[in-house]
């Protein structure tokens, strides 16, 4: 799976109300609605900004705090590709990969700056910075997570398998 | 080598060794989910167009019940028509219910050895019983109900180990505030806890509770508590089927081995806006506009009782509010009997039944712009209880009682000499 678009820069332990602020976790079940408020306590324009296939670039444990997988479910509707960061709180990870957004946990995610283009190659963890000619690794993802994601998730995966193919 | 406790929970339920990081599926006992997370997966479910594995199912609405407002109404109808159209045993109505941890392990679900995920962050709580659990998203859930087993990272483990006496007014609560103090919101990540140590045995099971309910907040998949006998005698007559207790090797290798000296550790709190921003209660000195005592973390009988030895024969402060929360209905029944209800009442508390309620922000005792709480809960984030401009202190039953005495961050050791 190759991703292509700009980086959008966050910091450290970014929690999951940031990503979508609890006033509005509760109050729809439409992702679309929800995706609109992505990030906004942080970046009041944030969705405004974002052209279709960008990139979330974070620092570590991005997406702590709750279970809710509106988290991840409204980052994928702000037309979001994949999120970078140094390292993913664990139920974030799980939910991304379940619900089909691409995630990649790269130590030098630091070195991307905010609005850098960039391309991912998801398979292989490759990330290639095209505004600073550099090439980043990002951990590969094991084949059966690659596999969900394509597949679109968890239940996409399993409706199309019958089962988990470990 | 040995095996860790969450090594051998994945090794025997595959039935071959595994390493961490390695992706396994597993069998689990029991999924739960609550009525923020619930509605999400009941889509998911439908989409999978299984039957549900109905003895696994358990539903408890408590997020946002009794219902808040149109929103969470409508999401709490969904639980209770999916728990009727599917004819799930396992649905809890509030008047027999309360705060969805606390339910699993009262009506003992929960039991060592088991594996159980749950839809909600705090499902890590039941580690104190000697249980694996996880939280979980909805979606994932969903495919839980329809198959009964789930994908699992093998986690790496680290030991913490508390050894001599804990002291006066200090809790469960500081010595895992201790512990995310020093490693951080991410110093677990991904790894299996295991907390043991001649401190955590002479400890109720209350106390324990907390300190697994709080591993999250470390970044922890799950946190172990070797099952003693305050674990069976809590589960004699409450647990539902058998068991079988697996503890880990005496020679399992861990990533790493932290000690405490418990005798050292005060009463703490967390500063906002993270759990890991701890200092002893003594040196805070905030003024407080509310002080709340609840949740999954705090709003057990025990923690009633610590304080309500604070507040018999005083008042909360001019000025301030005093919230209390049963975590259930059993707590809250316990409660009236021992009078401790009335304590609160007299000492002008405000006292409600059971709810997640303000700990994350819901109803039932949010902050305006600028306020400031104690509370017994778990989160201490930006907005979490509010306004994203108030702040949440977290620390222990105690401390939260005799804050509101104060009106200000106060160590029990300065109230009650």
């Amino acid at each position: 799976m190759n991703l292509k678009g700009k980086a959008h820069k966050f910091g450290d332990s970014i929690n999951t109300d940031y990503i979508i602020s609890g006033k509005y976790k509760f109050k729809t079940l439409d992702m679309d609605e929800l995706a609109t408020h992505v990030m906004e306590d942080l970046d009041p324009d944030f969705c405004s900004k974002v052209t279709a296939g960008d990139f979330i670039v974070a620092g570590k444990n991005f997406g702590l705090g709750s279970s809710r997988e509106q988290a991840p479910l409204a980052i994928k509707h702000a037309k979001i590709s994949a999120v970078i960061a140094r390292s993913f709180a664990r139920i974030f990870f799980r939910n991304a990969i379940n619900t089909g957004l691409p995630i990649l946990i790269c130590r030098d995610a630091d070195r991307i700056d905010e609005g850098d283009e960039l391309e991912v190659d998801l398979s292989s963890g490759l990330i290639i910075n095209r505004t600073k000619e550099e090439e980043l690794k990002a951990e590969k993802l094991p084949p059966i997570m690659i596999r969900i994601l394509e597949e679109g998730g968890l239940a996409e995966h399993l409706i199309r398998h019958g089962g988990f193919e470990v | 080598m040995g095996s860790s406790f969450a090594e051998k929970i994945f090794r025997l339920r595959t039935g071959r060794s595994v390493e961490p990081g390695e992706i396994v599926e597993s069998e689990v006992d029991f999924v739960m989910a609550n009525d923020v997370t619930g509605p999400p997966a009941f889509e998911a479910f439908e989409k999978l167009g299984a039957e549900p594995m109905r003895d696994k199912i358990v539903l408890i609405p408590d997020h946002y019940v009794p219902n808040k407002d149109i929103p969470s109404a409508i999401q709490a109808k969904s639980m209770r028509d999916f728990a009727r159209k599917y004819e799930l045993p396992n649905y809890f109505e509030i008047g027999e219910g309360g705060v969805c941890h606390q339910l699993m392990m009262e009506r003992g679900f929960v039991a060592p050895g088991r594996l159980i995920v749950g839809a909600d962050s705090h499902t890590c709580t039941y580690g104190a019983l000697g249980a694996f659990s996880t939280g979980i998203g909805s979606t994932e859930a969903a495919t839980v109900f329809a198959r009964g087993k789930l994908w699992f990272k093998v986690p790496k483990s680290d030991k913490y180990l508390f050894h001599g006496k804990v002291g006066r007014h200090v809790f469960g609560k500081d010595l895992i505030l201790r512990i995310i103090g020093d490693i951080g919101v991410d110093g677990a990540l991904y790894k299996s806890m295991e907390v043991g140590g001649n401190a955590i045995e002479t400890l109720p099971l209350s106390d324990r509770m907390s300190i697994a309910n709080m591993s999250i907040e470390a970044g922890a998949k799950n946190l172990f508590i070797a099952p003693d006998k305050k674990v069976t005698d809590f589960l004699a007559g409450r647990v539902n089927g058998g068991y079988e207790p697996v503890l880990p090797d005496p020679d399992a290798d861990y990533d790493d081995i932290k000690e405490y000296d418990a005798s050292e550790i005060p009463p703490l709190v967390a500063e906002p806006y993270l759990p890991s921003n701890v200092k002893p209660a003594a040196e805070v000195g905030v003024t407080i506009d509310q002080a709340y005592l609840g949740s999954c973390t705090n709003g057990r009988i025990e923690d009633l009782r610590a304080a309500a030895e604070i507040l018999r024969g005083r008042k909360v402060a001019s000025g301030v509010r005093m919230i209390v929360v049963p975590a259930s209905k059993q707590v809250f029944e316990q409660a009236i009997k021992e009078n401790l209800i009335q304590i609160f009442l007299d000492a002008n508390a405000y006292v409600s039944g059971p709810t997640c309620g303000a700990c994350l922000g819901g109803y039932m005792g949010v902050l305006a712009p600028g306020e400031v709480a104690v509370s017994s809960t778990n989160r201490n984030f930006v907005g979490r209880m509010g306004h994203k401009d108030s702040k949440v202190y977290l620390a222990n039953p105690a401390v939260v009682a005799a804050s509101a005495v104060t009106g200000r961050i106060t160590d029990p050791n300065e109230v009650m000499i």
